[in-house]
């Protein structure tokens, strides 16, 4: 017989520190990933040069790329923790919404991309439909 | 084309994994070896070739535009599994999901008639703050790729 799982409550601080710990490894995985994809190149371009081997290579012997998945990793697990102490109905939208923001945030800082007013008007409208979604 | 990719392949890839793991008998943590041998059924083997495929995407569009471009548009992947789970796992949506996905749509719409990449002068001289972004020699056939696209595009 199967018994429904329901975690033990949570202090509210902590919740919100395991949701920090997921959003902040994330982003930061997606910027290094994001800033060692824009070191490499156009893809399409060197795969067109150098071929498929050639576009993995560059990838492979880029560290700043390993940085990322390790971090995109470790956001991974901090979301399997989140997800054992939490209700996924709470993780899953507050996490997805809010690194898209933080996202967007981390873009214009390091990445000194161009985040127009376009951008954050998407953002918004992005976050709040990924959290309707996950309900 | 890659955004349609990234778009459709990792919730394909999330609605095969769902598949196959609803098919096979409930995993207990206990006998973690059965995890192993779920990677080899037909559905989740899929569901992993589409993650991957996902994946080299995902690099591909994040190699020629903006990490706040490629993400918003990626979260129409979100739409997709949405419909996914109406029409093809036959779930029930509620109104706040079909209301997600109206809201993602036009979200996706609106930051798709933007620029896809932020202009840089050219990199003959660095400054510190672009070195994250520029620390390789990729970095002029970049900019050369990039004019050549905006051109075709």
């Amino acid at each position: 017989m199967t018994v429904p799982f329901s975690p033990a409550p949570v202090n509210p601080w902590i919740a919100t520190a395991m949701i920090a710990a997921v959003i902040l490894l994330s982003t930061t995985g997606e910027v290094l990933t994001a800033a060692a994809m824009k070191s490499i190149g156009d893809l399409d371009h060197i795969r067109a040069r150098s071929g498929m081997k050639g576009a993995i290579y560059a990838v492979v012997s880029c560290p700043l790329f390993f940085a990322g998945v390790g971090f995109l990793a470790l956001a991974f697990f901090a979301l399997l923790f989140a997800l054992n102490h939490l209700n996924l109905s709470l993780v899953a939208p507050a996490a997805a919404s809010l690194t898209l923001v933080t996202n967007a945030i981390a873009g214009k800082l390091f990445l000194k991309e161009n985040v127009d007013r376009r951008r954050w008007t998407a953002a918004v409208p992005v976050s709040i439909g990924i959290y309707f979604l996950a309900h | 084309m890659i955004l349609g990719l990234v778009a459709l392949s990792a919730p394909l890839g999330d609605t095969c994994l769902s598949r196959g793991m609803t098919v096979l008998p409930a995993v207990s943590l206990s006998h973690p070896a059965t995890l192993i041998a779920a990677v080899f059924t037909p559905w989740i083997a899929l569901g992993i070739v589409l993650l991957i495929g996902f994946f080299a995407s995902y690099l591909t569009a994040l190699s020629w535009a903006d990490l706040t471009f490629v993400l918003p548009a990626t979260a129409f992947g979100n739409v997709i599994v949405a419909i996914l789970a109406r029409f093809w796992l036959h779930e029930a949506i509620s109104w706040q999901r079909w209301l997600g996905v109206v809201l993602i749509t036009l979200a996706v719409g609106f930051i798709a008639q933007g620029p896809s990449l932020t202009e840089r002068p050219t990199e003959t001289s660095q400054a510190p703050e672009e070195l994250l972004v520029s620390s390789r020699s990729h970095g002029e056939d970049y900019a050369r790729a990039r004019a050549g696209k905006e051109s075709v595009r």
